[in-house]
């Protein structure tokens, strides 16, 4: 299916749980509740009109910052912006960073017998980030979950082991979040006896 | 955990107990640094737990911090033995972003690059895992066909490791005179090695008993853990980047892809050699397809000038004197002068640097140098977010970003394609003994910088 069916038929299938949709660029996306998403993962992945097999990539961004970055240059308008180019007309723009929510989890879908490509995203709130996991479904979700919790600090439900991968068991913080400063210094801590 | 088991004879027999090894962070058989723990009763391998992370330095978040083009330099750093096709991963995404084309020539100068990479990446794989197995021979003549692809990437970008070739929209410079020929010279010489390592390996009665039947993984399993590459390819599946979801050239070119059938270290083994030898094909059409670049020999007019000499001269209003010259720039940046420009830039004088002879010889050039250099200024994509795979040598290395029109990215997030192989590796060892762990470690091809960034 090419990316507007593709769009179309989960939200036919899911009209209540779709937040929104779009296909910059020609990925397609689609923003779910978190409600939705096992439900919707699970259809993704045995319904042959999806036959997503593989969950490519699990990850998150963290929208906190997202345009209020002061531009160091002299004037504000310094910057050179590239504006989109005549031969991919833009008709399907970015509709811009989740509202409120100040995480996203994004999934990438991909389909080796239907050869398409699908990307969720699911909103979450500061005050509450928790979503279900996958694990049971692709056996690669358990780490890629281990790494979004390590980076960001996003709990998954029913994750048989969630703990840090990528840094050692001690770290203070979750790396990846931007109110984290990237120089930061953390507590020592003495050889493990 | 560790319960003594009753003897089966009675008693007068020996107690035994489960065993945790500990193997790594450091140890010689593990390339790259990671521990692996294993639980063993005797010899064999119950139970196995991974832990990564030794060799992470933060990619993502120092992303964050440079701007497009200076992300480059992380990007050789992931995987590091293959580092053209990184830098060729993260120049198209942005350039997806961007809605930018570049040109021909440009495109097989990539392709042609990544394929050596490719080759250099499972030649240092499969020359280090049958190092482990014994047969140091055949690593130190991988080793030398890898010199002499590396001095071919050197001949080309001045690096032979960590490169920083490509440009967001186009690469740094053109391929040197007579790079065919010492193209088609390396190409022959590593055609040699590995016509040499296949006789000394494929048929090895030792190579052959350690490497068949051992880390087996089915396709199911492969792909429920999201493994891609000549992992995947050795179980069966015949998945690759470039023949399902072309990008760049790789449409134009004619090549196979082999797969295997019983998803064990010795498929692995002759997937990856059979791969180098589809690679050099690659190489070899591209090279004979790639559009002509200028044609250079006497194309400028003018006395040749040292063109900082020119800047001091003009500086100080010394006009007459640099009437008539033309700017000669230095030796480093051969291969980006001004009639090679446009075979590898794209058109964008937003995105891509001037030629030198702009930036010094006139004020447009020399406007669009600083609008793209200076700090607070630089490429600015739109806001938006995409998702582009390319083929690694390890599987499906996809990079992910996420720009706010800043000038630096917002999220830059890469999909290693050694992570899901190692996140099935305790499938792998369970049930194999631990002189196996040897072997299928090394034919999982762990680096450290892609599987930590």
């Amino acid at each position: 299916m090419n990316a507007d069916a593709l769009i179309q038929a989960v939200k036919d299938r899911f009209p209540q749980g779709v937040i929104a949709s779009h296909c910059y660029r020609g990925d397609a996306t689609v923003l779910l509740g978190r409600e939705v998403l096992p439900e919707v993962a699970r259809t993704l992945k045995t319904d042959p009109a999806f036959q997503m097999n593989f969950l490519m990539d699990l990850t998150a961004v963290d929208f906190s910052a997202f345009g209020t970055r002061p531009s160091p240059a002299f004037f504000n308008s310094s910057g050179v912006g590239m504006g989109p180019r005549p031969q991919i007309p833009d008709q399907d723009p970015w509709p811009g960073p989740p509202g409120p929510a100040r995480f996203l989890v994004v999934y990438h879908f991909f389909s080796l017998p239907l050869k398409h490509r699908l990307r969720l995203e699911v909103p979450l709130d500061e005050a509450d980030l928790e979503v279900d996991s996958l694990t049971s479904l692709w056996a690669g979700a358990n780490w890629l979950e281990r790494e979004v919790w390590d980076m960001f600090g996003i709990r998954f439900r029913g994750h048989p082991d969630l703990k840090r991968i990528l840094m050692y068991e001690e770290f203070v913080g979750h790396p990846l979040r931007k109110d984290y400063p990237v120089n930061k210094r953390q507590p020592l801590i003495g050889p493990r006896n | 955990m560790d319960t003594p088991q009753t003897p089966p004879g009675g008693p007068g027999e020996l107690e035994t107990r489960d065993m945790l090894l500990n193997v790594g962070p450091a140890h010689p058989a593990m390339h790259g640094i990671v521990r692996i723990v294993v639980k063993l009763d005797g010899e064999q391998v119950e139970d196995a737990d991974v832990e990564i992370g030794y060799l992470h330095r933060g990619f993502e978040k120092m992303a964050e911090t440079v701007d497009y083009n200076g992300v480059m330099p992380y990007t050789d750093r992931l995987n590091y033995v293959s580092p053209l096709i990184n830098n060729m991963g993260y120049c198209m995404a942005v350039e997806k972003l961007l809605g930018l084309s570049v040109p021909k020539r440009c495109h097989y100068i990539r392709v042609i690059l990544s394929e050596i990479s490719r080759i250099t990446d499972h030649l240092t794989c499969v020359g280090a895992g049958a190092m482990e197995l014994g047969a140091f021979t055949v690593f130190l003549y991988m080793i030398k066909a890898r010199e002499y692809l590396w001095e071919l990437v050197e001949m080309v970008t001045g690096a032979r490791l960590t490169v920083s070739f490509c440009r967001v929209g186009g690469v740094k410079s053109d391929l040197p005179e007579g790079f065919a020929e010492r193209c088609g010279q390396a190409l022959r010489e590593t055609r040699k090695v590995l016509t040499e390592v296949d006789r000394l390996l494929t048929r090895n009665r030792i190579f052959v008993d350690r490497m068949s039947g051992t880390g087996t993984i089915s396709a199911e399993d492969a792909i429920s853990h999201g493994i891609t590459g000549p992992f995947l390819r050795g179980s069966g599946v015949a998945y690759d980047v470039r023949k399902e979801c072309p990008y760049s050239v790789y449409d134009q070119m004619d090549f196979d892809v082999p797969i295997g059938t019983r998803g064990d270290n010795l498929d692995r083994y002759m997937v990856r050699m059979e791969e180098m030898e589809q690679s050099m094909r690659i190489i070899e059409q591209a090279l004979r397809q790639i559009p002509p670049g200028p044609i250079l020999a006497g194309s400028e007019t003018g006395r040749p000038m040292a063109a900082s000499e020119m800047v001091d001269q003009g500086k100080i209003g010394n006009i007459r004197s640099i009437a008539d010259t033309r700017a000669v720039t230095d030796p480093t940046l051969e291969g980006a002068a001004r009639p090679q420009h446009p075979s590898i830039a794209a058109g964008e004088k937003r995105v891509f640097l001037p030629p030198k002879e702009d930036t010094y010889g006139n004020i447009e050039g020399l406007m669009q140098h600083f609008k793209l250099v200076m700090y607070g200024h630089g490429v600015r994509p739109p806001k938006g977010e995409v998702y582009f795979p390319v083929e690694g040598a390890n599987g499906e290395l996809g990079f992910y970003v996420v720009s706010d029109g800043g000038n630096t990215p917002y999220r830059v997030r890469v999909r290693p394609p050694c992570f899901a192989i190692m996140s099935a590796l305790p499938k792998l060892l369970v049930g194999d003994m631990m002189a196996d762990v040897t072997p299928t470690f090394g034919s999982v091809n762990m680096i450290g910088g892609e599987l930590d960034r």
